[in-house]
């Protein structure tokens, strides 16, 4: 039993990791492709127009996935930087600093589409709601994150401010999130809800095959910078010299 | 299929310039972003490339000297 036993904790080196995570790529694009085409189809193509809203709400097929990873995403991102600031594992703080970027487009994809969607319905771009103003704070939590960890030049300090102010802004996640119930918002409540959906069953696949791509995105991308970054930080290592350098380079 | 034709599905009933600006967009970004991540990859391989071989010839031709 033991000789089958796979050491998870071996993929907690950035030398076990970077090959895994480049096995793994191709896979999440595969399912991101696959997840994407289903949930477009069904969401523009299949589901019928909502009563209220006309064919403009079909923008929550693309608003809701980007506001969810947004969210989500950053508490991926801070329990990663959490982990790496408690346990100093190399790896951990290359995965939050991987996700960032990624979280930040998707809060930006979230405020974009959400303007869009709110012009014709409620006739305004943006409005300061709560909603909207906590999710305009955690694309600020984002870049303010990146540039943190830009302006510090030792990878490890940089790791640790940006664990930090990562930790402190989880605060503001359970804020976007029960926004709409704490306060007496012009966003609309929840349209998912586990015992009873406000949706029709075929918006709600919709819904969910287009969250599902767009995680699977997220996996993929963040998957990638992280093997950027694992090599920019062990390039003193000799692996990376021999992962980079081919035997018949060598004079 | 909801749609009865090609322009009714492009008009989006007068919404068309909310959804396809919002299709627009994010398909644009997400596009954008995993090849801007290849490219830096791509661009710091050929750096440490060119920094390794540099390193073994000078390595070498430090050998030969001796």
């Amino acid at each position: 039993m033991s000789n089958k036993h796979i050491n998870w904790f071996r993929f907690a080196s950035p030398q076990a990791f970077y090959p895994l995570a480049g096995k793994m790529i191709p896979w999440f694009w595969a399912l991101a492709a696959i997840f994407g085409v289903a949930g477009l189809y069904v969401g523009f193509l299949v589901a019928p127009t909502d009563a209220q809203q006309g064919e403009g709400y079909r923008i929550i097929f693309l608003h809701v996935p980007a506001s969810w990873m947004s969210m989500f995403i950053y508490l991926v991102m801070a329990f990663w930087a959490g982990l790496g600031l408690a346990f100093n594992f190399r790896l951990s703080g290359m995965m939050a600093t991987a996700l960032a970027p990624t979280g930040a487009l998707f809060a930006f994809l979230s405020l974009w589409t959400g303007a869009l969607w709110g012009k014709p319905m409620w006739g305004a771009w943006w409005v300061w709601d709560a909603r909207l103003t906590s999710e305009l704070i955690l694309l600020f939590l984002y870049v303010g994150f990146i540039a943190l960890q830009s302006a510090i030049d030792d990878p490890r300090r940089a790791d640790k401010a940006g664990a930090i102010l990562a930790l402190v802004g989880v605060v503001n996640v359970p804020i976007i999130y029960f926004s709409v119930k704490w306060w007496n918002t012009l966003h609309q409540g929840s349209s998912v809800n586990l015992a009873k959906s406000s949706m029709a069953a075929v918006m709600l696949w919709g819904m969910l095959l287009c969250a599902l791509a767009c995680w699977m995105y997220a996996i993929a991308v963040a998957l990638m910078r992280v093997r950027t970054i694992i090599l920019e930080r062990e390039r003193h290592t000799d692996w990376v010299r021999a992962e980079l350098i081919q035997p018949a380079d060598e004079v | 299929m909801y749609w009865n034709s090609l322009a009714e599905f492009l008009a989006m009933g007068k919404h068309g310039v909310y959804v396809w600006g919002s299709v627009g967009v994010m398909a644009a970004l997400m596009v954008l972003e995993p090849v801007l991540v290849i490219k830096g990859q791509r661009g710091l391989v050929a750096r440490l490339r060119r920094q390794f071989r540099a390193e073994n010839a000078e390595k070498t031709s430090r050998q030969e000297k001796r």
